[in-house]
């Protein structure tokens, strides 16, 4: 008998449920956990191992003596209590010191100063974080960048308000010359209007407001600037400077003018071929060679600058390839519908290449900020430099993992954050399509 | 050949004027020292519906391409409603904002609503207001059918879809001439038919369209002209009726077969 081909289905079928195995904790466990024998023999020995590992670090870290005047105190109480030979932590060292390393070397009634900064920092940085929050809150981040400085540095009150209104003259500057002669002129009107403001007028408008009514907080030297605080001041310049320069950077490297091509290649490439420790040296050292005698940078600020760069030259690298990511098609498309250059770079281009650039750019906002250790290279204390310095004194001269383990622990709590952030704008702004 | 369209159209009420659109004068093109486009002449009256095709390779996209400078011709002249498209920014500009695009791919700008996809142009090209710019998307997105889409993204939408609003995006600007570059060469063929279906209510609202396309039987229906292009340059042009039943070159006709052969 020939074999029946032709079919027509009556009704169609309607769903089902899935079956326990695939869903449930049940299902989880056997699909992730036991799928196979050896798969199964890998869990188990992983367990183990997992164990083994916490049941040595957790009674060392909640066993630990939080109050002592030093370790030999400690050693004392873990010997009286467990017998010789055991030890746990010494957590008073982190209660003792926690915040010189923190704060660094401010004297103890100015702590406000460094707190009321983060403070701001936080508040500054909440609306570009989270949209949802009122817009009139980037005035807070707006001031702070010019009160930051004050609080941490110190001097006279009326030097940031009259570099503020630099800025804000060179926004209207910009604004005004947007209007009638394009966003590229605007741009360059606004940064010239500012640099001459701040370089010929903002000193004698400081200098004289302060004479008529004198506001002045106690000067702190960069050289006191120390832990935290100084880890924060230059990763949070670097992160917030260095976007907008490697914006710049990497459309220039993607550009067809010749010219701005090759420098904007140039200084990528350069900076990204020598370690950032060199770079610091210059920073410290050979930069004073070349400026004329008399004029002194603070350290910091140079430190900063460099730091600032080199951070801009790795993002802008990633932001490329966000750009060179993007379709032809898109850029064609603003391009058919008249868009200038910069518009289309503005409502286009770069919203899209900013967005898978994302894991880049903050990857590398979070090793710049692991990177800030390194200005003890150029004898700036950071947090590790004051460990050093703690772990000299003879009371707590031994003490190894519990001071580095806090430092550890703040570091990681912040990138930490950055890294979840990350993820969460990523999802934030995912449209459905890719 | 099938019909693309069930809603009979009315060749009567696709007039053509006598004024010129678009005028090509001994046009030339090379990617480097590859000779794309040679010596084209064509003038496009307003209210033309020119269908392009030919064998890939032979410049057909790239000449339509070429009206709104997104590629750039190295001989010859365009004239693009009175306008010389030359290297002068202003020009480009004038003509861009013209003249409308659509393209294979759709290219939709896939972080933006598609309201905002509509509005985008308007808002900074022409400097309408949002309101009214909305008003106006709302209006062509309602001609193109997905009004209920605007919200969305394009990246939720089918291809069809995608290109409705493409279409409805480039008439956001109130063109006078419309490009397009195959249009319906990424879709399913289900989804062929509701993109074919605008371009034609298009037409017969009398905008002048340049179509790059292999949808013949869009030719036969709509166009008052069918281009056929080999090597970089026009072999054929003649009426769709004509040029189909009876073409004059061995390469159209070789063609022809190819593609209307299965």
């Amino acid at each position: 008998m020939a074999r029946e081909i032709a079919f027509v289905r009556s009704e169609m079928l309607g769903e089902k449920p899935p079956p326990a195995s695939i869903v449930g904790v049940q299902g989880w466990i056997k699909d992730n956990l036991f799928s196979s024998v050896s798969n199964s023999i890998l869990t188990v020995v992983a367990l183990y191992l997992v164990f083994v590992i916490l049941s040595g670090i957790l009674p060392w870290i909640f066993l630990g003596i939080w109050n002592a005047e030093s370790l030999a105190e400690c050693r004392e109480i873990f010997a009286e209590r467990y017998g010789d030979g055991t030890e746990y932590a010494c957590w008073a060292v982190v209660k003792a010191r926690w915040h010189q390393i923190v704060f660094g070397y401010y004297s103890p009634d100015q702590y406000w100063r460094p707190i009321l900064g983060f403070i701001l920092i936080a508040v500054s940085i909440a609306p570009i974080l989270f949209p949802k929050l009122p817009k009139k809150l980037f005035f807070v981040s707006f001031a702070s960048l010019f009160l930051y400085p004050w609080l941490i540095w110190g001097g006279s009150f009326w030097t940031p308000i009259t570099a503020a209104l630099g800025a804000v003259i060179g926004f209207f500057a910009y604004r005004y010359v947007t209007e009638r002669f394009g966003f590229l002129f605007g741009v360059l009107a606004g940064c010239a209007a500012a640099l001459i403001w701040w370089s010929f007028i903002s000193g004698f408008a400081a200098s004289a407001l302060q004479s008529a009514i004198p506001a002045t907080i106690a000067q702190v030297s960069s050289l006191n600037l120390a832990g935290f605080v100084l880890s924060i001041t230059i990763g949070i310049v670097a992160i917030v400077a260095s976007l907008p320069i490697a914006i710049v950077l990497a459309l220039g490297r993607q550009s067809d003018m010749w010219i701005v091509n090759k420098l904007c290649t140039g200084f990528i490439e350069t900076i990204r071929g020598v370690p950032l420790i060199t770079l610091l040296f210059v920073a410290t050292v050979l930069l004073n060679y070349f400026l004329p005698r008399g004029v002194e940078f603070d350290v910091i600020l140079r430190v900063n600058i460099l730091v600032t760069l080199f951070t801009a030259a790795y993002i802008a690298e990633v932001i490329r390839g966000g750009l060179a990511a993007l379709p032809k098609g898109q850029y064609e498309a603003a391009d058919a519908l008249g868009l200038t250059y910069w518009q289309a770079q503005r409502q286009i281009i770069l919203p899209q290449a900013l967005k898978i650039s994302i894991p880049g750019i903050v990857s590398n906002f979070i090793s710049v900020f692991k990177d800030t250790t390194l200005v003890s290279i150029v004898a700036l204390n950071d947090p590790l430099g004051i460990a050093n310095n703690i772990r000299a004194n003879s009371d707590w001269n031994g003490i190894v993992w519990e001071l580095y383990g806090f430092i550890a622990l703040i570091f990681w709590v912040v990138c930490f954050s950055m890294s979840r952030y990350s993820m969460y704008l990523e999802r934030k702004l995912q449209t459905g399509h890719r | 050949m099938a019909e693309v369209t069930e809603h009979a159209v009315d060749r009567s009420r696709l007039q053509v004027s006598d004024e010129v659109a678009i005028q090509i004068n001994d046009m030339n093109k090379w990617y480097g020292t590859f000779h794309v486009l040679r010596d084209i002449n064509l003038t496009v009256n307003r209210g033309e519906r020119i269908v392009i095709c030919g064998p890939s390779g032979s410049g057909k996209s790239t000449l339509i391409r070429c009206i709104n400078r997104l590629e750039e011709h190295q001989a010859g002249d365009i004239i693009v409603d009175g306008t010389e498209l030359s290297s002068d920014l202003k020009n480009i500009d004038k003509i861009r904002s013209e003249v409308g695009m659509c393209f294979q791919h759709f290219n939709l700008f896939p972080h933006l609503s598609i309201l905002d996809n509509c509005t985008l142009a308007p808002i900074w090209v022409r400097k309408v207001p949002k309101r009214e710019a909305e008003e106006t998307a709302m209006h062509y997105l309602e001609k193109v059918k997905i009004p209920e889409q605007a919200d969305k993204f394009p990246g939720q939408l089918s291809g069809g879809q995608q290109q409705r609003v493409a279409i409805a995006r480039s008439l956001c600007m109130k063109p006078r001439i419309m490009l397009f570059d195959e249009p319906t060469s990424a879709l399913d063929p289900e989804m062929i038919k509701e993109v074919l279906d605008t371009m034609i209510e298009l037409a017969e609202e009398g905008m002048t369209m340049l179509c790059v396309t292999h949808e013949m039987g869009f030719a036969r229906q709509v166009a008052n002209r069918v281009i056929f292009m080999d090597a970089g340059q026009i072999v054929e042009q003649n009426e769709p009726e004509e040029f189909f039943n009876n073409p004059k070159s061995d390469r159209t006709k070789l063609f022809l077969s190819q593609i209307l052969g299965h």
